[in-house]
Protein backbone atom coordinates (compact mmCIF):
# COMPACT_ATOMS: atom_id res chain seq x y z
CA UNK A 1 0.00 0.00 0.00
CA UNK A 2 1.73 2.95 -1.48
CA UNK A 3 -0.37 5.17 0.67
CA UNK A 4 0.73 3.80 4.01
CA UNK A 5 4.46 3.64 3.35
CA UNK A 6 6.22 5.35 5.76
CA UNK A 7 8.16 9.16 5.16
CA UNK A 8 11.75 7.29 5.42
CA UNK A 9 10.88 5.01 2.19
CA UNK A 10 13.22 5.77 -0.73
CA UNK A 11 10.79 7.18 -3.79
CA UNK A 12 10.59 4.61 -6.44
CA UNK A 13 9.80 1.68 -3.76
CA UNK A 14 5.63 2.08 -5.01
CA UNK A 15 5.47 6.16 -4.61
CA UNK A 16 5.62 8.54 -7.61
CA UNK A 17 9.33 8.43 -9.76
CA UNK A 18 10.61 12.10 -9.33
CA UNK A 19 14.37 11.85 -10.47
CA UNK A 20 15.38 13.60 -13.35
CA UNK A 21 14.96 10.22 -15.27
CA UNK A 22 11.23 9.66 -15.08
CA UNK A 23 10.57 12.15 -17.43
CA UNK A 24 9.97 11.61 -20.90
CA UNK A 25 13.12 11.34 -23.48
CA UNK A 26 11.24 14.35 -25.68
CA UNK A 27 11.06 16.46 -22.45
CA UNK A 28 14.85 15.78 -21.75
CA UNK A 29 15.51 16.90 -25.32
CA UNK A 30 13.84 20.18 -25.49
CA UNK A 31 15.84 21.28 -22.17
CA UNK A 32 19.14 20.33 -23.49
CA UNK A 33 17.86 22.18 -26.47
CA UNK A 34 17.14 25.02 -25.04
CA UNK A 35 19.76 25.14 -22.67
CA UNK A 36 22.61 24.82 -25.28
CA UNK A 37 20.94 27.28 -27.68
CA UNK A 38 20.65 30.02 -24.50
CA UNK A 39 24.35 29.53 -23.99
CA UNK A 40 25.23 29.84 -27.79
CA UNK A 41 23.41 32.91 -28.09
CA UNK A 42 25.43 34.50 -25.05
CA UNK A 43 28.83 32.57 -26.51
CA UNK A 44 28.23 34.59 -29.65
CA UNK A 45 27.15 37.94 -28.42
CA UNK A 46 30.19 38.33 -26.16
CA UNK A 47 32.64 36.63 -28.78
CA UNK A 48 32.66 39.99 -30.90
CA UNK A 49 32.59 42.48 -27.38
CA UNK A 50 36.05 40.36 -26.16
CA UNK A 51 37.58 40.70 -30.03
CA UNK A 52 37.19 43.92 -30.39
CA UNK A 53 38.11 44.98 -27.32
CA UNK A 54 41.30 42.88 -27.06
CA UNK A 55 42.57 44.26 -30.77
CA UNK A 56 41.95 47.69 -29.02
CA UNK A 57 43.98 47.16 -26.21
CA UNK A 58 46.87 45.34 -28.03
CA UNK A 59 47.60 47.45 -30.93
CA UNK A 60 46.25 50.55 -28.76
CA UNK A 61 48.19 50.00 -26.28
CA UNK A 62 51.82 50.04 -28.28
CA UNK A 63 51.87 53.89 -28.71
CA UNK A 64 50.22 54.45 -25.45
CA UNK A 65 51.84 56.76 -22.64
CA UNK A 66 51.90 60.33 -21.11
CA UNK A 67 53.28 61.94 -24.27
CA UNK A 68 50.69 60.51 -26.14
CA UNK A 69 47.80 61.76 -24.12
CA UNK A 70 49.49 64.98 -23.68
CA UNK A 71 51.09 66.20 -26.85
CA UNK A 72 49.85 67.71 -30.06
CA UNK A 73 48.86 65.96 -33.19
CA UNK A 74 51.26 66.08 -35.27
CA UNK A 75 50.54 67.97 -38.72
CA UNK A 76 51.56 65.25 -41.22
CA UNK A 77 50.37 62.10 -41.03
CA UNK A 78 53.39 60.35 -41.97
CA UNK A 79 55.41 61.68 -38.83
CA UNK A 80 56.56 59.26 -35.81
CA UNK A 81 55.23 60.29 -32.58
CA UNK A 82 52.98 62.88 -31.22
CA UNK A 83 49.57 62.36 -29.50
CA UNK A 84 46.29 62.79 -28.89
CA UNK A 85 45.79 65.83 -26.97
CA UNK A 86 43.18 68.28 -28.91
CA UNK A 87 41.36 65.53 -29.65
CA UNK A 88 40.89 64.20 -25.37
CA UNK A 89 40.26 67.42 -24.69
CA UNK A 90 37.94 68.42 -27.52
CA UNK A 91 36.16 64.92 -26.38
CA UNK A 92 35.66 65.96 -23.18
CA UNK A 93 34.49 69.60 -23.74
CA UNK A 94 32.23 68.84 -26.76
CA UNK A 95 30.58 65.52 -25.10
CA UNK A 96 30.53 67.06 -22.26
CA UNK A 97 28.93 70.40 -23.37
CA UNK A 98 26.24 68.20 -25.29
CA UNK A 99 25.82 66.24 -22.23
CA UNK A 100 24.95 69.95 -20.66
CA UNK A 101 22.62 70.99 -22.81
CA UNK A 102 21.14 67.62 -24.34
CA UNK A 103 20.22 65.78 -20.50
CA UNK A 104 18.29 68.75 -18.70
CA UNK A 105 16.43 69.09 -21.57
CA UNK A 106 15.35 65.32 -22.14
CA UNK A 107 14.65 64.76 -18.62
CA UNK A 108 12.22 67.81 -18.66
CA UNK A 109 10.48 66.81 -21.49
CA UNK A 110 9.89 63.37 -20.47
CA UNK A 111 8.30 64.65 -17.10
CA UNK A 112 6.33 66.68 -19.03
CA UNK A 113 5.52 63.86 -21.70
CA UNK A 114 5.04 61.35 -18.39
CA UNK A 115 3.32 63.48 -15.69
CA UNK A 116 1.39 66.15 -17.74
CA UNK A 117 1.49 65.24 -21.17
CA UNK A 118 -0.09 61.69 -21.30
CA UNK A 119 -1.73 60.75 -23.97
CA UNK A 120 -2.70 64.84 -24.99
CA UNK A 121 -2.58 65.32 -28.46
CA UNK A 122 0.51 67.91 -28.06
CA UNK A 123 2.40 64.81 -26.01
CA UNK A 124 1.83 62.22 -28.83
CA UNK A 125 3.16 64.45 -31.45
CA UNK A 126 6.52 65.22 -29.47
CA UNK A 127 6.52 61.20 -29.31
CA UNK A 128 6.25 60.57 -32.41
CA UNK A 129 8.93 63.47 -33.19
CA UNK A 130 11.79 62.28 -30.80
CA UNK A 131 10.83 58.92 -32.38
CA UNK A 132 11.68 60.05 -35.30
CA UNK A 133 14.78 62.53 -34.77
CA UNK A 134 15.88 59.00 -32.83
CA UNK A 135 16.56 57.73 -36.48
CA UNK A 136 17.99 60.50 -38.27
CA UNK A 137 21.05 59.57 -39.20
CA UNK A 138 24.22 61.32 -37.41
CA UNK A 139 25.60 62.79 -40.81
CA UNK A 140 22.07 64.16 -41.66
CA UNK A 141 22.68 66.06 -38.24
CA UNK A 142 25.79 67.55 -38.53
CA UNK A 143 24.48 68.77 -42.11
CA UNK A 144 21.82 70.10 -40.33
CA UNK A 145 23.96 72.14 -37.69
CA UNK A 146 26.36 73.22 -40.62
CA UNK A 147 23.54 75.44 -42.25
CA UNK A 148 21.69 76.09 -39.22
CA UNK A 149 24.26 77.31 -37.27
CA UNK A 150 27.73 76.87 -38.41
CA UNK A 151 26.68 79.10 -42.09
CA UNK A 152 24.96 81.39 -39.16
CA UNK A 153 28.00 82.58 -36.90
CA UNK A 154 30.19 81.91 -39.78
CA UNK A 155 33.16 78.98 -38.57
CA UNK A 156 33.24 76.01 -37.63
CA UNK A 157 33.48 75.17 -33.90
CA UNK A 158 33.68 73.29 -31.12
CA UNK A 159 30.23 74.46 -29.74
CA UNK A 160 28.51 73.23 -33.47
CA UNK A 161 29.56 69.73 -32.75
CA UNK A 162 28.30 70.13 -29.16
CA UNK A 163 25.17 71.21 -31.12
CA UNK A 164 24.88 68.19 -33.18
CA UNK A 165 25.68 65.74 -30.22
CA UNK A 166 23.11 67.51 -28.23
CA UNK A 167 20.82 67.14 -30.95
CA UNK A 168 21.34 63.47 -31.19
CA UNK A 169 21.39 62.69 -27.41
CA UNK A 170 17.84 64.40 -26.85
CA UNK A 171 15.73 62.00 -28.13
CA UNK A 172 17.04 59.02 -26.62
CA UNK A 173 17.28 60.88 -22.72
CA UNK A 174 13.39 61.98 -23.53
CA UNK A 175 12.48 58.68 -24.89
CA UNK A 176 14.42 56.49 -21.86
CA UNK A 177 13.54 59.13 -19.51
CA UNK A 178 10.14 58.68 -20.28
CA UNK A 179 10.22 54.97 -19.81
CA UNK A 180 11.62 55.13 -16.20
CA UNK A 181 9.56 57.34 -15.56
CA UNK A 182 6.29 55.06 -16.04
CA UNK A 183 7.67 52.03 -14.52
CA UNK A 184 7.42 54.83 -11.05
CA UNK A 185 4.50 53.23 -9.51
CA UNK A 186 0.83 55.19 -9.25
CA UNK A 187 0.50 54.71 -5.64
CA UNK A 188 3.63 57.04 -4.87
CA UNK A 189 2.30 59.79 -6.44
CA UNK A 190 -1.21 59.02 -4.97
CA UNK A 191 0.69 59.02 -1.66
CA UNK A 192 2.76 62.36 -2.49
CA UNK A 193 -0.94 63.93 -3.38
CA UNK A 194 -2.77 62.79 -0.33
CA UNK A 195 -0.23 64.76 1.91
CA UNK A 196 -0.80 68.06 0.47
CA UNK A 197 2.03 68.04 -2.65
CA UNK A 198 1.38 69.77 -5.02
CA UNK A 199 2.29 68.41 -8.63
CA UNK A 200 5.69 69.54 -9.05
CA UNK A 201 6.63 69.14 -5.76
CA UNK A 202 5.63 65.08 -6.00
CA UNK A 203 7.67 65.12 -9.54
CA UNK A 204 10.90 66.58 -7.74
CA UNK A 205 10.82 65.11 -4.43
CA UNK A 206 9.07 61.78 -5.10
CA UNK A 207 8.37 60.43 -8.97
CA UNK A 208 12.54 61.84 -9.63
CA UNK A 209 14.51 60.23 -7.19
CA UNK A 210 12.39 56.94 -7.60
CA UNK A 211 13.40 56.84 -11.34
CA UNK A 212 16.70 58.43 -11.03
CA UNK A 213 19.11 56.14 -11.87
CA UNK A 214 17.02 54.58 -14.12
CA UNK A 215 17.66 57.75 -15.57
CA UNK A 216 20.87 58.26 -15.20
CA UNK A 217 21.54 54.72 -17.11
CA UNK A 218 19.45 55.86 -19.75
CA UNK A 219 21.19 59.41 -20.10
CA UNK A 220 24.43 57.44 -20.40
CA UNK A 221 24.23 55.67 -22.73
CA UNK A 222 23.15 58.40 -25.03
CA UNK A 223 26.36 60.09 -23.64
CA UNK A 224 28.31 57.04 -25.03
CA UNK A 225 27.01 56.96 -27.93
CA UNK A 226 27.27 60.60 -28.90
CA UNK A 227 31.01 60.61 -27.27
CA UNK A 228 31.41 58.18 -30.53
CA UNK A 229 30.19 59.85 -33.66
CA UNK A 230 32.27 61.05 -36.16
CA UNK A 231 30.37 62.17 -39.12
CA UNK A 232 28.78 65.37 -37.59
CA UNK A 233 32.23 66.48 -35.69
CA UNK A 234 33.96 66.31 -39.39
CA UNK A 235 31.51 68.43 -40.73
CA UNK A 236 30.75 71.10 -38.06
CA UNK A 237 34.34 71.18 -36.20
CA UNK A 238 36.84 71.22 -38.74
CA UNK A 239 40.31 69.99 -37.09
CA UNK A 240 43.03 71.29 -35.08
CA UNK A 241 46.35 69.61 -34.05
CA UNK A 242 46.73 71.67 -30.53
CA UNK A 243 44.44 71.61 -27.87
CA UNK A 244 41.57 74.46 -27.84
CA UNK A 245 39.63 74.55 -24.78
CA UNK A 246 37.38 77.87 -26.17
CA UNK A 247 34.33 76.14 -27.70
CA UNK A 248 32.91 78.98 -29.48
CA UNK A 249 36.05 80.06 -31.04
CA UNK A 250 38.45 78.22 -33.55
CA UNK A 251 38.17 75.09 -35.05
CA UNK A 252 38.28 72.17 -32.74
CA UNK A 253 38.63 68.08 -33.13
CA UNK A 254 37.55 65.54 -31.34
CA UNK A 255 39.04 61.44 -30.87
CA UNK A 256 36.28 59.59 -33.46
CA UNK A 257 37.24 62.04 -35.97
CA UNK A 258 40.51 61.73 -35.23
CA UNK A 259 40.48 57.50 -35.74
CA UNK A 260 38.83 58.52 -39.36
CA UNK A 261 41.16 60.66 -40.17
CA UNK A 262 44.46 58.68 -39.09
CA UNK A 263 42.97 55.39 -39.46
CA UNK A 264 42.33 55.84 -43.18
CA UNK A 265 45.93 57.08 -44.38
CA UNK A 266 48.41 54.59 -45.78
CA UNK A 267 51.70 55.50 -42.88
CA UNK A 268 51.99 53.33 -40.28
CA UNK A 269 52.23 56.30 -37.55
CA UNK A 270 48.71 57.72 -38.33
CA UNK A 271 47.54 54.01 -37.65
CA UNK A 272 49.19 53.40 -34.58
CA UNK A 273 47.52 56.73 -33.49
CA UNK A 274 44.18 55.52 -34.49
CA UNK A 275 44.40 52.63 -32.42
CA UNK A 276 45.90 54.53 -29.25
CA UNK A 277 42.83 57.00 -29.75
CA UNK A 278 40.59 53.99 -30.01
CA UNK A 279 41.67 53.01 -26.81
CA UNK A 280 41.33 56.33 -25.11
CA UNK A 281 37.82 57.07 -26.56
CA UNK A 282 37.06 53.59 -24.96
CA UNK A 283 38.26 54.05 -21.90
CA UNK A 284 37.12 57.56 -21.88
CA UNK A 285 33.19 56.12 -22.29
CA UNK A 286 33.86 53.59 -19.45
CA UNK A 287 35.09 56.32 -16.96
CA UNK A 288 31.72 58.34 -18.15
CA UNK A 289 29.73 54.91 -17.37
CA UNK A 290 31.43 54.72 -13.58
CA UNK A 291 30.94 57.51 -12.53
CA UNK A 292 27.58 57.81 -13.84
CA UNK A 293 26.95 54.86 -11.60
CA UNK A 294 28.67 56.46 -8.95
CA UNK A 295 25.79 59.28 -9.12
CA UNK A 296 22.97 56.94 -9.55
CA UNK A 297 23.92 54.72 -6.47
CA UNK A 298 24.68 57.88 -4.46
CA UNK A 299 20.44 58.90 -4.92
CA UNK A 300 19.17 55.75 -5.56
CA UNK A 301 17.77 54.00 -1.62
CA UNK A 302 18.78 50.62 -0.08
CA UNK A 303 16.88 48.10 -0.38
CA UNK A 304 17.73 47.46 3.38
CA UNK B 1 -14.52 78.15 17.31
CA UNK B 2 -10.79 78.03 15.14
CA UNK B 3 -11.80 75.28 12.73
CA UNK B 4 -15.49 76.45 11.42
CA UNK B 5 -12.79 78.95 9.30
CA UNK B 6 -10.68 76.54 7.90
CA UNK B 7 -9.17 78.70 4.85
CA UNK B 8 -9.30 76.35 1.88
CA UNK B 9 -8.56 78.78 -0.74
CA UNK B 10 -4.54 78.75 -2.04
CA UNK B 11 -3.74 81.77 0.09
CA UNK B 12 -0.70 80.76 1.68
CA UNK B 13 -1.35 79.24 5.50
CA UNK B 14 1.09 78.13 7.90
CA UNK B 15 -0.89 77.19 10.71
CA UNK B 16 -1.60 73.81 10.54
CA UNK B 17 -4.66 72.21 12.82
CA UNK B 18 -3.26 70.96 16.15
CA UNK B 19 -5.65 68.39 17.62
CA UNK B 20 -4.62 68.59 20.71
CA UNK B 21 -5.98 71.59 21.49
CA UNK B 22 -8.88 71.64 19.31
CA UNK B 23 -10.46 68.31 20.62
CA UNK B 24 -10.63 69.61 24.06
CA UNK B 25 -14.49 69.66 24.69
CA UNK B 26 -15.12 72.31 22.92
CA UNK B 27 -17.25 70.68 20.39
CA UNK B 28 -19.86 68.03 20.87
CA UNK B 29 -18.56 64.51 19.95
CA UNK B 30 -21.66 64.22 17.41
CA UNK B 31 -20.83 67.47 15.33
CA UNK B 32 -20.65 66.63 11.95
CA UNK B 33 -17.04 67.39 10.47
CA UNK B 34 -17.95 66.59 7.27
CA UNK B 35 -21.34 66.21 5.54
CA UNK B 36 -22.72 64.91 2.24
CA UNK B 37 -25.38 66.29 0.32
CA UNK B 38 -26.87 64.42 -2.08
CA UNK B 39 -23.87 63.73 -4.06
CA UNK B 40 -23.20 61.82 -7.31
CA UNK B 41 -19.84 60.73 -8.56
CA UNK B 42 -19.51 60.92 -12.64
CA UNK B 43 -16.15 59.34 -14.46
CA UNK B 44 -17.45 60.80 -17.94
CA UNK B 45 -20.84 60.42 -18.54
CA UNK B 46 -20.99 57.33 -16.24
CA UNK B 47 -22.64 58.02 -12.89
CA UNK B 48 -20.63 55.36 -10.71
CA UNK B 49 -22.18 56.98 -7.49
CA UNK B 50 -25.52 58.14 -7.51
CA UNK B 51 -27.31 61.23 -4.38
CA UNK B 52 -25.21 60.00 -1.44
CA UNK B 53 -26.22 62.09 1.83
CA UNK B 54 -24.82 60.94 4.77
CA UNK B 55 -22.57 63.03 7.81
CA UNK B 56 -19.13 61.97 8.96
CA UNK B 57 -19.26 62.48 12.70
CA UNK B 58 -16.16 64.37 14.51
CA UNK B 59 -13.45 61.86 17.05
CA UNK B 60 -15.81 59.11 15.46
CA UNK B 61 -14.97 56.16 12.89
CA UNK B 62 -17.50 56.25 10.01
CA UNK B 63 -17.26 52.66 8.11
CA UNK B 64 -18.37 52.29 4.70
CA UNK B 65 -19.30 48.68 3.51
CA UNK B 66 -20.52 47.48 0.95
CA UNK B 67 -20.08 44.96 -2.41
CA UNK B 68 -17.53 45.18 -4.83
CA UNK B 69 -18.33 47.92 -7.14
CA UNK B 70 -20.44 49.46 -5.13
CA UNK B 71 -18.90 52.78 -5.40
CA UNK B 72 -17.87 53.01 -1.68
CA UNK B 73 -14.05 53.77 -2.48
CA UNK B 74 -15.18 56.28 -4.99
CA UNK B 75 -17.19 58.39 -2.70
CA UNK B 76 -14.12 58.17 0.21
CA UNK B 77 -12.09 59.35 -2.57
CA UNK B 78 -14.62 62.29 -3.38
CA UNK B 79 -13.82 63.53 0.27
CA UNK B 80 -10.92 64.57 -0.36
CA UNK B 81 -10.59 65.56 -4.26
CA UNK B 82 -8.31 62.10 -4.57
CA UNK B 83 -10.24 61.45 -8.28
CA UNK B 84 -9.73 65.14 -9.59
CA UNK B 85 -6.86 64.03 -11.54
CA UNK B 86 -9.39 61.41 -12.96
CA UNK B 87 -9.74 62.12 -16.63
CA UNK B 88 -13.70 63.00 -16.90
CA UNK B 89 -13.95 62.67 -13.12
CA UNK B 90 -16.83 64.86 -11.84
CA UNK B 91 -18.68 64.92 -8.33
CA UNK B 92 -22.28 67.11 -8.03
CA UNK B 93 -24.06 68.12 -4.73
CA UNK B 94 -22.00 69.78 -1.81
CA UNK B 95 -19.24 67.59 0.45
CA UNK B 96 -19.08 70.33 3.08
CA UNK B 97 -16.49 70.29 5.26
CA UNK B 98 -16.98 72.86 8.44
CA UNK B 99 -19.71 74.09 6.19
CA UNK B 100 -17.53 74.71 3.27
CA UNK B 101 -17.95 73.22 0.10
CA UNK B 102 -14.90 71.12 -0.91
CA UNK B 103 -16.15 71.21 -4.75
CA UNK B 104 -17.09 75.17 -4.87
CA UNK B 105 -14.71 77.16 -7.70
CA UNK B 106 -11.82 78.86 -5.11
CA UNK B 107 -11.44 75.80 -3.19
CA UNK B 108 -8.22 74.45 -3.20
CA UNK B 109 -8.03 70.61 -3.59
CA UNK B 110 -3.95 70.78 -1.63
CA UNK B 111 -4.95 72.66 0.80
CA UNK B 112 -7.99 70.25 1.09
CA UNK B 113 -6.27 67.02 1.25
CA UNK B 114 -3.39 68.75 4.06
CA UNK B 115 -6.66 68.76 6.78
CA UNK B 116 -7.86 65.55 5.34
CA UNK B 117 -5.65 62.95 4.53
CA UNK B 118 -5.78 59.46 2.89
CA UNK B 119 -4.19 55.93 4.10
CA UNK B 120 -4.17 53.42 0.69
CA UNK B 121 -5.40 49.92 0.65
CA UNK B 122 -1.58 48.98 -0.49
CA UNK B 123 0.73 49.87 1.81
CA UNK B 124 2.39 52.33 -0.49
CA UNK B 125 5.56 54.05 1.82
CA UNK B 126 8.17 56.12 -0.41
CA UNK B 127 11.49 54.34 -1.79
CA UNK B 128 13.31 56.70 0.99
CA UNK B 129 14.30 56.33 4.67
CA UNK B 130 11.79 55.45 7.41
CA UNK B 131 12.33 58.76 8.71
CA UNK B 132 12.12 60.97 5.72
CA UNK B 133 8.47 59.14 4.89
CA UNK B 134 7.44 60.69 8.39
CA UNK B 135 9.21 63.99 7.69
CA UNK B 136 8.14 64.04 3.75
CA UNK B 137 4.79 65.72 4.89
CA UNK B 138 6.47 68.07 7.27
CA UNK B 139 8.92 69.36 4.42
CA UNK B 140 6.59 70.03 2.20
CA UNK B 141 4.07 71.53 4.16
CA UNK B 142 7.00 74.01 5.50
CA UNK B 143 7.26 73.18 9.02
CA UNK B 144 10.54 73.25 10.09
CA UNK B 145 12.20 73.12 13.34
CA UNK B 146 11.88 70.49 15.30
CA UNK B 147 11.62 68.59 12.74
CA UNK B 148 12.86 65.23 14.87
CA UNK B 149 10.44 65.54 17.81
CA UNK B 150 7.60 65.83 15.23
CA UNK B 151 8.78 62.67 13.54
CA UNK B 152 9.00 60.62 17.17
CA UNK B 153 5.55 61.98 17.62
CA UNK B 154 3.95 60.57 14.51
CA UNK B 155 5.36 57.12 14.88
CA UNK B 156 4.53 57.26 18.89
CA UNK B 157 0.85 57.67 17.54
CA UNK B 158 0.95 55.15 14.91
CA UNK B 159 2.08 52.28 17.53
CA UNK B 160 5.73 52.27 15.70
CA UNK B 161 7.88 53.78 17.05
CA UNK B 162 9.38 50.82 19.08
CA UNK B 163 9.74 48.88 16.10
CA UNK B 164 11.97 51.51 14.54
CA UNK B 165 13.41 53.85 15.98
CA UNK B 166 17.00 52.03 16.16
CA UNK B 167 17.03 52.12 12.21
CA UNK B 168 14.95 55.50 11.04
CA UNK B 169 17.60 56.21 8.22
CA UNK B 170 17.03 52.46 7.17
CA UNK B 171 14.72 52.24 4.00
CA UNK B 172 10.69 51.74 4.64
CA UNK B 173 10.90 48.97 1.94
CA UNK B 174 12.56 47.27 4.54
CA UNK B 175 9.65 47.16 6.91
CA UNK B 176 6.64 44.28 7.10
CA UNK B 177 3.46 44.99 5.01
CA UNK B 178 1.96 45.57 8.65
CA UNK B 179 4.93 48.15 10.10
CA UNK B 180 4.76 49.85 6.18
CA UNK B 181 0.85 50.36 6.95
CA UNK B 182 1.50 52.14 10.34
CA UNK B 183 3.87 53.89 8.79
CA UNK B 184 1.93 55.61 5.88
CA UNK B 185 -0.79 55.84 9.01
CA UNK B 186 2.24 57.90 11.02
CA UNK B 187 3.02 59.60 7.29
CA UNK B 188 -0.61 61.03 7.22
CA UNK B 189 -0.79 62.07 10.52
CA UNK B 190 2.25 63.58 10.94
CA UNK B 191 1.06 66.45 8.74
CA UNK B 192 -1.88 66.77 11.46
CA UNK B 193 -5.07 66.35 9.56
CA UNK B 194 -8.36 66.60 10.71
CA UNK B 195 -9.93 64.17 9.15
CA UNK B 196 -7.98 60.50 7.85
CA UNK B 197 -9.64 58.50 5.24
CA UNK B 198 -8.52 54.58 5.01
CA UNK B 199 -9.52 52.67 1.91
CA UNK B 200 -9.27 49.11 3.02
CA UNK B 201 -6.07 49.71 5.08
CA UNK B 202 -6.30 46.09 6.60
CA UNK B 203 -6.92 44.00 3.01
CA UNK B 204 -3.36 43.16 2.48
CA UNK B 205 -2.50 42.62 6.09
CA UNK B 206 -2.50 39.54 8.18
CA UNK B 207 -4.22 39.27 10.94
CA UNK B 208 -2.35 40.17 13.87
CA UNK B 209 -1.05 43.34 11.55
CA UNK B 210 -4.99 43.52 11.23
CA UNK B 211 -5.50 43.81 14.91
CA UNK B 212 -2.64 46.53 15.43
CA UNK B 213 -3.94 48.45 13.18
CA UNK B 214 -7.66 48.37 14.51
CA UNK B 215 -6.44 49.27 18.02
CA UNK B 216 -4.39 51.95 16.73
CA UNK B 217 -7.72 53.69 14.41
CA UNK B 218 -8.99 53.30 18.01
CA UNK B 219 -6.40 55.32 19.60
CA UNK B 220 -6.57 57.93 16.77
CA UNK B 221 -10.08 59.08 17.65
CA UNK B 222 -8.91 61.00 20.64
CA UNK B 223 -6.99 63.44 17.96
CA UNK B 224 -8.83 62.36 14.59
CA UNK B 225 -11.72 62.21 13.07
CA UNK B 226 -11.41 58.34 10.81
CA UNK B 227 -13.68 57.34 7.61
CA UNK B 228 -12.52 53.76 6.66
CA UNK B 229 -13.86 51.53 3.48
CA UNK B 230 -13.57 48.06 3.88
CA UNK B 231 -14.78 44.62 2.76
CA UNK B 232 -14.73 43.39 6.12
CA UNK B 233 -18.39 43.65 8.17
CA UNK B 234 -16.54 41.92 11.32
CA UNK B 235 -14.24 44.93 10.94
CA UNK B 236 -16.85 47.56 9.78
CA UNK B 237 -18.67 46.41 13.54
CA UNK B 238 -15.82 46.48 15.23
CA UNK B 239 -13.63 49.61 15.01
CA UNK B 240 -16.53 51.75 13.73
CA UNK B 241 -19.35 54.09 15.58
CA UNK B 242 -21.33 54.94 12.57
CA UNK B 243 -21.35 52.15 9.44
CA UNK B 244 -22.91 53.62 5.98
CA UNK B 245 -23.65 50.33 4.00
CA UNK B 246 -23.56 50.87 -0.30
CA UNK B 247 -24.75 48.20 -2.53
CA UNK B 248 -24.73 48.63 -6.88
CA UNK B 249 -28.57 49.27 -8.15
CA UNK B 250 -29.02 48.75 -12.06
CA UNK B 251 -31.73 51.36 -13.15
CA UNK B 252 -34.32 51.32 -15.62
CA UNK B 253 -31.47 51.91 -18.19
CA UNK B 254 -29.63 48.51 -17.13
CA UNK B 255 -27.27 51.08 -15.82
CA UNK B 256 -24.86 50.33 -12.64
CA UNK B 257 -24.64 52.66 -9.88
CA UNK B 258 -23.69 52.48 -6.41
CA UNK B 259 -26.09 53.63 -3.78
CA UNK B 260 -26.53 54.32 -0.23
CA UNK B 261 -28.85 52.53 1.19
CA UNK B 262 -28.36 53.31 5.16
CA UNK B 263 -26.20 55.14 7.27
CA UNK B 264 -26.97 54.52 11.01
CA UNK B 265 -25.06 54.00 14.57
CA UNK B 266 -23.02 50.60 13.65
CA UNK B 267 -24.27 48.78 16.78
CA UNK B 268 -28.06 49.53 14.99
CA UNK B 269 -27.22 48.86 11.88
CA UNK B 270 -25.48 45.18 12.10
CA UNK B 271 -28.20 44.41 14.92
CA UNK B 272 -31.58 46.27 13.66
CA UNK B 273 -31.01 47.14 10.22
CA UNK B 274 -33.92 49.24 8.53
CA UNK B 275 -33.52 47.74 5.42
CA UNK B 276 -34.09 44.17 3.84
CA UNK B 277 -30.75 44.67 1.44
CA UNK B 278 -28.80 45.61 4.52
CA UNK B 279 -30.37 42.74 6.25
CA UNK B 280 -29.69 40.60 3.69
CA UNK B 281 -25.73 41.98 3.07
CA UNK B 282 -24.84 41.19 6.94
CA UNK B 283 -26.29 37.93 6.99
CA UNK B 284 -24.94 36.62 4.77
CA UNK B 285 -27.59 36.23 2.11
CA UNK B 286 -26.12 38.39 -0.56
CA UNK B 287 -22.69 39.46 -1.53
Amino acid sequence: MTVTAPPTTRAGAGGPDLTRAALSGRRRFSNHLATTAIWAAVLLAVIPLALVTYEVVIKGSGVMSLSFLTEDIPNSYRREGGGMAPAIVGTLLITGMAALMAIPLGVFGAIYLNEYGKQSPLARLIRLMADVMTGVPSIVMGVFIYISWVLLVGQQTGFAGALALACLMLPVVIRSSEEMLRLVPDELRQASMALGARKWKTTLTVVLPAAISGITSGSLLAVARAAGETAPIVIVTGIVFAPNSNLFDGFNTALPAQIFRNASQPFEAAQDRAWGAALTLIVIVLGFTIIARLIASRFAIKER
Amino acid sequence: MARNDADLTSRPSVSVHAPGTASAGVMPSTAPVMQLRDVSVYYGSYEAVRGTSMPIQQNQVTAMIGPSGCGKSTVLRALNRMNDPIPGARVSGEVLYHGQDLYAKDVDPIQVRRRIGMVFQKPNPFPKSIYDNVAYGLRINGIKGRLDDHVEEALTQAALWDEVKDKLRKSALALSGGQQQRLCIARTIAVKPEVILMDEPCSALDPIATAKIEDLMFELTNDYTIVIVTHNMQQAARVSHYTAFFTAEVDEKQVRHGRLVEFSQTGKLFTNPADKRTEDYITGRFG
